[in-house]
C-alpha cells in the first residue's frame, strides 16, 4: 500500500541526496517526493510518498532517523490530511474544440493560465485522484505537455508537525524542540 | 587566535585525545601534513589506504577509543572505500580525514578529483565536505561526536586543498557539535520493560545472544550478571565473542552458520531469547521463516532500525545496553533451569570435547591444530586479529577467548586482507598486549605490503598464516555446493618465509604438527614480528555448516571426524 511521510529535514547541501540514496540503499520505490521550504528558517519539508506495506514504513521512518540531517519524521498515512498536487497540462485546442475544453476547466475548477492559438495551458491544484480524471478527460483532445508537482500533505487539527510544545531557550531555529518533539510522546529516539 | 584549516584538523585530533594517525600523503592533503610536525601525535606511514583504515579500525575495535586514518583526494580517497565499509558493518568508529581539490576545481573533473562524500553516502555514519577553513574545527568535532556515540560508526571529513590552506579564528569552544538531528536514543517504552522482565521471569528455556553491542557499551558485568541471577546460558555472535568469558559455565559458544551445532539446536528449542547488542544476521539466522519457532524474543539494541528489521520481536528495548540492562537487572527474579540445562547438555553430547591436543598425530597437520596450539601457547591471553574464510571460523571455535575486545575480525562485510593492518592498528592501540594476526594465505596476500609499515614502524605482531593452498572457504562452498569444481581458487603462493625475511622480519615455515609449539614459541620471544606460514591439510572443510538459507537445525556434519571429540580417536 501506499505510505505518506513527512520528513523535516535540515537546509543543507547534499541532504535530499541523503534522502533519496537511503531509499534506494534500503530498496524502496519512491512514488513520488516533494520538498521545499517551511516556515522556519534552516528547515525544509519533504512529502515522500512510497508503496510498501506497514513494516517497510516502520523501518524506513526508522532509518530516516538515523540520517544526521534528518529531525523529524512522521507517518501520515493513517492521519486525516489535507493531500494536494499540482499539475500544468498543455492541451491542444484549435477553435472547434476550444468552448468545449473550457467548459470542462470549469467543472473541475480548473484555470486556464495561457492561451495561445492552437493550445491552452491548464493549472489544477487538486488531490491526484482529480488531477488523474482531469488528465483522463483531456487525453482525447490531445495532451501535448505535462508536469506535474507530486503530493505534498499536511495533517488536519491544530498540532503541527515540528513544532515541540514550547520552544527551547537559544533555539532560534526551533531545531532542538523538533528534535525533542521527535522522540514522540513514547519516549523513544531513534537516531543513532 | 588565527590558525589555518590544517592546523586546525591537528589542533581538534589533539583536542580530542588522538595520539596516533594513520596515513598517507599526496597532493590534496600535503597543506595538513606540513602542519603534522608541530603536535604530538604520532603518523604511522601505510602502503596502502585500504591498510591505514583497517589500523584505524583495529585500533579503534581494541581500545574503544575512535579510530584515525588521513589520506589524499581521488586514488587516496577511494582506496579507503573498503575499510570504512568494513568499519561501517561492525559498527566502528574511525574518522576519516581525506584532502580534496580546491574548492572552485570541484565538479571539473580536476586532477585527483572524486566525488569521495558521494561515493562513502552510503556507507558511512556521516560525511562532510568542508570547503572553508572556519568550518574544519565544527566539521572534526561533530565527526567525533557521532563515530562514537549510539551506535558507533565511520565519518569522513573531505576537506578541500584552499580549506586547509586559509587561515581563520579557531575557537575551540564556539565549534561545539551542533546537531539538531542527531540524539542520543532515550529509554524505551515503560509497556516493553514489563513485558521483558515478565518474558525473562517467566521463561523455561531461554537464552540470551550476546553480540558486538556489549563490548561497545561496555556491558560484560551487566550481561554476566543477568545470566547468572537468571540462570540463562549464554550463545555468542562471531562479534561477541570476548563479550561473555568463555570458560564460564553458561557460555555455549558461537551461533551460527558455523557455530556449535548445540547451540542451533538449542535456539531452535528455546522459549525465549535474550537478544543483546546483536542484529539478528543472515549468518546467524538461516532461514527466517523456521528460525527459533517457540522463542519469544527480547532484543536490546541501541539502533531502533534493527528493531524488527530481520527477526519480529515481542519486547523492543532501544537504549544503551549498559542503561537498559541496568535498569532491567532489579527486577529479574533469580531461577534455576536444571532440565534446561539438562537438555542442552543433552544436545552437547561428547561433541564439546575439544581437547585436540589429546589426539594421536596421524601426520596430517589441520587449522584446528594450529589455533588449538596457539591458544595454549598464549593462555588465551593474546589478542587475535583474524581475516575471512576457514581460518576465521576455526579460530571462533578453537581459540577461546576470556576477555573483551581480544578477537577482532570483520564479521559483518567479511573483508579479506582486514587481519595484518588491523592487527597493526590493535598493536598501536594497546602496546602491551600480544597480538597475533591470523589469515589465511589468500587473504594474507591482499594487505600483504603493510609487513613494510610492521618493519618501518617496528611493531611487534606476529602473523600466522594458515596456509592451505586454496581460497579455502570458497573452495569449500565449491565442494559442498557446486560440484567439487574448484574454478579460480587454487592458489600458487610465494615463499612466505622469504618475504618475511625480504622485510627484514622472522619468517617460521611449520609443515607437521610437532614443529607448531617450536614455531609459535620462537614467534613469541625472538623479540620482534614473525611471519609463520603454517602448511595445513589442503582441502579440509569447517564444519559443521548450516548452508545459506537453510533452517539453523539442517547443518552438515563433520563426515568422519578428525578432531571432534577424545572419544573418536
Amino acid at each position: 500500500m501506499v505510505h505518506t511521510l513527512v520528513a523535516h529535514v535540515e537546509d543543507r547541501p547534499g541532504v535530499l541526496n541523503r534522502v533519496s540514496s537511503l531509499f534506494r540503499r534500503r530498496a524502496f520505490n519512491i512514488t513520488s517526493l516533494t520538498v521545499g521550504p517551511t516556515d522556519r528558517a534552516g528547515v525544509s519539508r519533504m512529502t515522500i510518498v512510497v508503496d510498501t506495506d506497514e513494516h517497510g514504513a516502520e523501518r524506513l521512518t526508522a532509518n530516516l532517523y538515523k540520517l544526521v540531517s534528518v529531525l523529524r519524521v512522521e507517518n501520515i498515512t493513517g492521519v486525516p490530511t489535507v493531500s494536494r498536487d499540482l499539475a500544468m497540462i498543455k492541451v491542444a485546442a484549435p477553435a472547434e474544440t476550444r468552448t468545449e475544453l473550457i467548459h470542462l476547466v470549469n467543472v473541475f475548477r480548473a484555470r486556464i493560465v495561457d492561451v495561445a492559438p492552437e493550445s491552452l495551458l491548464i493549472e489544477m491544484t487538486a488531490t491526484e485522484e482529480k488531477i488523474d480524471s482531469l488528465v483522463e478527460v483531456l487525453r482525447p483532445y490531445g495532451v501535448l505537455e505535462m508536469a506535474r508537482t507530486g503530493r505534498v500533505s499536511m495533517a488536519r487539527g491544530t498540532r503541527p508537525l515540528g513544532h515541540a510544545d514550547a520552544s527551547m531557550p537559544g533555539d532560534e531555529l526551533g531545531l532542538q524542540a523538533a528534535a525533542a518533539a521527535a522522540a514522540g510522546d513514547d519516549g523513544v529516539s531513534y537516531s543513532v | 587566535m588565527k590558525k589555518t584549516g590544517a592546523e586546525i584538523i591537528w589542533e581538534c585530533l589533539v583536542r580530542e585525545g588522538v595520539t596516533t594517525v594513520f596515513g598517507y600523503p599526496g597532493g590534496a592533503i600535503l597543506p595538513a601534513y606540513d602542519a603534522m610536525w608541530q603536535y604530538p601525535v604520532h603518523h604511522v606511514l601505510v602502503r596502502h589506504e585500504q591498510g591505514a583504515t583497517h589500523m584505524a579500525d583495529g585500533y579503534a575495535r581494541a581500545s574503544g577509543k575512535v579510530g584515525v586514518a588521513m589520506a589524499t583526494s581521488g586514488p587516496g580517497a577511494t582506496n579507503m572505500v573498503t575499510g570504512i565499509a568494513t568499519a561501517m558493518l561492525d559498527s566502528s568508529p574511525i574518522v576519516c580525514i581525506t584532502g580534496q581539490v580546491g574548492s572552485k576545481l570541484i565538479g571539473s573533473d580536476a586532477f585527483q578529483e572524486v566525488d569521495i562524500t558521494g561515493v562513502t553516502l552510503p556507507i558511512t555514519k556521516h560525511n562532510y565536505l568542508v570547503t572553508r577553513a572556519e568550518d574544519v574545527a565544527r566539521s572534526m568535532r561533530e565527526a567525533f561526536h557521532i563515530a562514537r556515540t549510539g551506535r558507533p560508526g565511520p565519518v569522513l571529513v573531505d576537506v578541500t586543498k584552499d580549506a586547509q590552506q586559509a587561515s581563520c579564528e579557531f575557537d575551540w569552544d564556539a565549534a561545539a557539535p551542533q546537531l539538531p538531528g542527531y540524539r542520543p536514543p532515550l529509554r524505551s517504552r515503560a509497556a516493553e520493560y514489563e513485558l521483558a522482565i515478565e518474558l525473562l521471569n517467566g521463561a523455561k528455556r531461554p537464552l540470551v545472544l550476546a553480540g558486538h553491542g556489549i563490548l561497545m557499551s561496555g556491558a560484560m558485568a551487566q550481561v554476566k550478571d543477568l545470566a547468572e541471577r537468571a540462570c540463562i546460558p549464554v550463545a555468542m555472535t562471531l562479534l561477541g565473542i570476548g563479550a561473555f568469558p568463555a570458560s564460564h559455565p553458561l557460555n555455549l559458544g558461537m551461533m551460527g552458520m558455523h557455530g556449535e551445532a548445540w547451540v542451533n539446536h538449542a535456539i531452535q528449542e528455546a522459549d525465549l531469547l535474550v537478544a543483546l547488542g546483536m542484529r539478528f544476521d543472515d549468518r546467524v539466522t538461516g532461514n527466517l521463516k523456521t528460525y527459533a519457532p517457540l522463542a519469544r524474543k527480547i532484543h536490546v539494541e541501541v539502533d531502533r532500525a534493527e528493531i524488527n528489521k530481520n527477526v519480529k520481536v515481542d519486547a523492543a528495548l532501544v537504549g544503551d545496553l549498559c542503561d537498559v540492562l541496568d535498569e532491567l537487572l532489579p527486577e529479574v527474579r533469580a531461577q534455576e533451569h536444571p532440565e534446561w540445562l539438562a537438555r542442552i547438555d543433552e544436545l552437547k553430547g561428547d561433541a564439546d570435547v575439544r581437547d585436540i591436543q589429546n589426539l594421536p598425530d596421524d601426520g596430517h597437520l589441520y587449522a584446528a591444530h594450529v589455533i588449538n596450539d596457539l591458544w595454549r601457547e598464549t593462555r588465551g591471553d593474546a589478542v587475535v586479529v583474524t581475516d575471512v574464510g576457514q581460518h576465521q571460523m576455526w579460530e571462533a571455535q578453537y581459540y577461546k577467548h576470556e576477555k573483551p575486545r581480544s578477537l577482532i575480525t570483520s564479521g559483518g562485510l567479511g573483508t579479506m586482507g582486514f587481519a595484518l593492518p588491523a592487527a597493526i592498528g590493535a598493536k598501536m592501540a594497546r602496546p602491551d598486549a600480544e597480538v597475533w594476526a591470523v589469515a589465511g594465505d589468500g587473504g594474507f596476500q591482499m594487505t600483504m605490503a603493510e609487513l613494510a609499515t610492521v618493519a618501518q614502524e617496528n611493531v611487534d605482531v606476529n602473523v600466522a598464516i594458515i596456509n592451505n593452498g586454496y581460497l579455502g572457504m570458497v573452495r569449500q562452498w565449491q565442494e559442498f555446493f557446486y560440484g567439487g569444481r574448484y574454478a579460480a581458487t587454487p592458489l600458487l603462493n610465494p615463499d612466505f618465509v622469504q618475504i618475511a625475511r625480504a622485510y627484514g622480519l622472522r619468517g617460521i615455515r611449520v609443515d607437521s604438527r610437532a614443529q607448531v609449539i617450536p614455531a609459535v614459541r620462537e614467534a613469541r620471544n625472538h623479540g620482534g614480528a614473525a611471519v609463520v606460514d603454517f602448511r595445513v591439510e589442503k582441502e579440509d572443510s569447517v564444519y559443521p555448516m548450516i548452508p545459506a538459507g537453510a533452517s539453523l537445525h539442517q547443518m552438515i556434519r563433520r563426515p568422519s571426524p578428525i578432531v571432534e571429540t577424545a572419544q573418536d580417536a
